[in-house]
């Protein structure tokens, strides 16, 4: 049985801190997934214009470092990444702890999966368009920024949504060690101290937060398909 | 004026090489509407894509007035592409674009500015009467529509050259027709010279001047669509004229030979051909098969007859004088 003294302590920290840490969980996870899609776009953009069937190929050794690096940096988990990139954060954030110090590492270890995500929204989109845009005269970048981006906006939306999604899981790993965040408080208080009252509100919030996002991300990208017939 | 080269293209792949085109030598002279067709795997695709170096030919060339094509860069060829308008089978559009900007594309790819290329585009959708649909995205648009759109694209950077490639094939009947009217219609009034790949005779029939003939990577017979249809001499042109002659093969009446009759456009069919051989001759004739068509006015096509083999000498003997057609026995049947 759960006390009244036990509920009204959890209510406190849940008044207290959860503000803060809603708000942290939010922006660490958004700028996170930002600066994983500055890296990861142009690198799922290359993946697809530099296949050997693409608007323009690249050396085929080239692409397949390309691709392991890629599936290896996907491979490694987690926790491993945020220890081996501690050198790299320090150097641009002057720390390697604290919630915005997570942000690099959030962003080391979601780009590949990014990339991997463009790729695949891009090689959705018609090859005879692209064809289309090639007879009418398009060169390489036009038909960048001109067929494959803006054709595939919804899919490019859809999967970002899922990117999402799985950083703010990710935020809450980060929080295991240093990163701030729900994550950091279902695990201080959960399971360091036992108070599992807080941990399952963090969790909670957690799940609502995956909710909104992944469902504000599917109507977003409706919204935007004008496939659909309207 | 285009002219293709000794164009050869041939893939080459883990499978082998498969030689698309062989040797082919089309001229295409300015204004004309000029049908390249032939049946599925003829090669039609590639040829067509050689025309606007989508495709590298393996070995010849293609002239574009003087301008031989494969000598330019790649800058200089998307420049020439411009003037090189190409049409498609599946009308190829952004699907995420109005029908306003998908006229407009090419212009934005020409480096026009915005307002210009939006007065273009709405003076071309009012050419193919799609005035009133600027707004509507391709998916609001039937296929027939979305034809018109893609038509109206290819026409924005005022191109000397439209390439279509199989434009009706996938729309109904009815809808063909009105594309073809849009093609020819522009071919009238902006004389801008047109070739045409297609698998279906009508298309030929009701637009086309010239038509060459592909079979199996090879020219096989090209000239004025009237003189190539009327007399197909190869195997390859018969199965495209006549489609369903090669049903003959199954036709085969009990003590009866077969005879074929082939209408040459003269004045065979004002004269009553069979009854005039039953009540002069008394040969009484099975017609076992017959499909003919009238272009320009003119009948072609063949038939099929079967007459009682004592008689038979006699049915040649007639039929042979006649005018306009030619007649062969049908020997085995196949």
């Amino acid at each position: 049985m759960v006390e009244y003294s036990e509920l009204s302590e959890a209510w406190e920290i849940v008044r207290t801190q959860f503000p803060l840490a809603i708000w942290e969980t939010v922006y660490v996870t958004f700028l996170a997934t930002l600066f994983a899609v500055i890296i990861g776009l142009p690198l799922g953009v290359l993946l697809v214009t530099g296949d050997k069937d693409g608007i323009r190929p690249l050396p085929s050794w080239l692409m397949k470092l390309i691709n392991v690096v890629i599936n290896l940096l996907r491979s490694v988990p987690f926790l491993i990444v945020i220890i081996v990139v501690f050198p790299l954060t320090r150097l641009i954030m002057g720390t390697a702890v604290g919630t915005a110090a997570s942000i690099v590492p959030l962003t080391v270890a979601s780009f590949p999966f990014i990339a991997r995500l463009v790729e695949s929204s891009l090689r959705e989109v018609d090859p005879n368009v692209i064809e289309m845009a090639q007879s009418a005269g398009a060169d390489s970048w036009q038909i960048i920024t001109k067929v494959l981006l803006p054709e595939s906006v919804p899919s490019l939306v859809a999967n970002i949504t899922i990117a999402l999604t799985t950083i703010l899981g990710y935020t809450a790993t980060s929080g295991a060690i240093g990163g701030g965040g729900l994550g950091k408080i279902a695990i201080t208080y959960g399971y360091y101290r036992y108070k599992y009252l807080i941990m399952i509100f963090a969790v909670i919030l957690l799940i609502v937060l995956v909710q909104i996002i992944q469902s504000s991300g599917t109507r977003l990208a409706n919204a935007l398909d004008h496939r659909l017939r309207k | 004026m285009i002219r293709l080269v000794d164009l050869s293209k041939t893939f080459t792949s883990a499978q082998g090489t498969v030689e698309a085109l062989k040797n082919i030598n089309i001229t295409i002279e300015d204004g004309d509407v000029f049908g390249i067709i032939g049946m599925s795997g003829a090669g039609k695709s590639t040829l067509i894509r050689c025309i606007n170096m989508l495709e590298r030919p393996t070995e010849g060339t293609v002239f574009i007035d003087d301008t031989d094509l494969s000598l330019l860069s790649k800058r200089e060829l998307r420049r020439v592409r411009s003037q090189i308008a190409m049409v498609f089978q599946n009308f190829n559009l952004l699907m995420q674009k109005t029908a306003l900007q998908n006229v407009c594309f090419p212009l934005e790819i020409a480096g026009a500015a915005k307002k210009d290329c939006e007065e273009k585009a709405r003076q071309l959708l009012r050419l193919v009467g799609l005035e009133d649909k600027e707004s509507a995205y391709p998916a609001q648009l039937s296929g027939g529509q979305q034809q018109r759109v893609a038509i109206a694209r290819a026409l924005a950077t005022d191109p000397k050259v439209l390439l279509c490639d199989e434009p009706t094939s996938a729309l109904d009947p009815n809808t063909t027709n009105s594309i073809l009217d849009l093609i020819r219609d522009i071919n009238n009034k902006l004389n801008i010279t047109v070739i045409v790949i297609t698998h279906q005779m009508s298309v030929v029939e009701s637009i086309c001047k010239n038509v060459a003939i592909l079979d199996n990577g090879e020219v096989v017979e090209q000239g004025a669509v009237g003189e190539v249809f009327a007399q197909p001499k190869t195997r390859a042109a018969r199965a495209l004229v006549y489609p369903e002659s090669s049903q003959e093969s199954a036709i085969s009446l009990e003590g009866q030979k077969l005879i074929r009759v082939v209408f040459n456009g003269g004045e065979a069919t004002s004269e009553p051909l069979i009854a005039t051989m039953a009540s002069r001759h008394g040969i009484l004739a099975n017609i076992a098969y017959a499909s003919t068509r009238t272009i320009n006015g003119r009948v072609y096509g063949s038939m099929l007859l079967g007459i009682e083999e004592d008689k038979i000498e006699k049915a040649l003997a007639f039929l042979t004088e006649s005018d306009g057609i030619t007649v062969q026995e049908v020997s085995d049947n196949g």
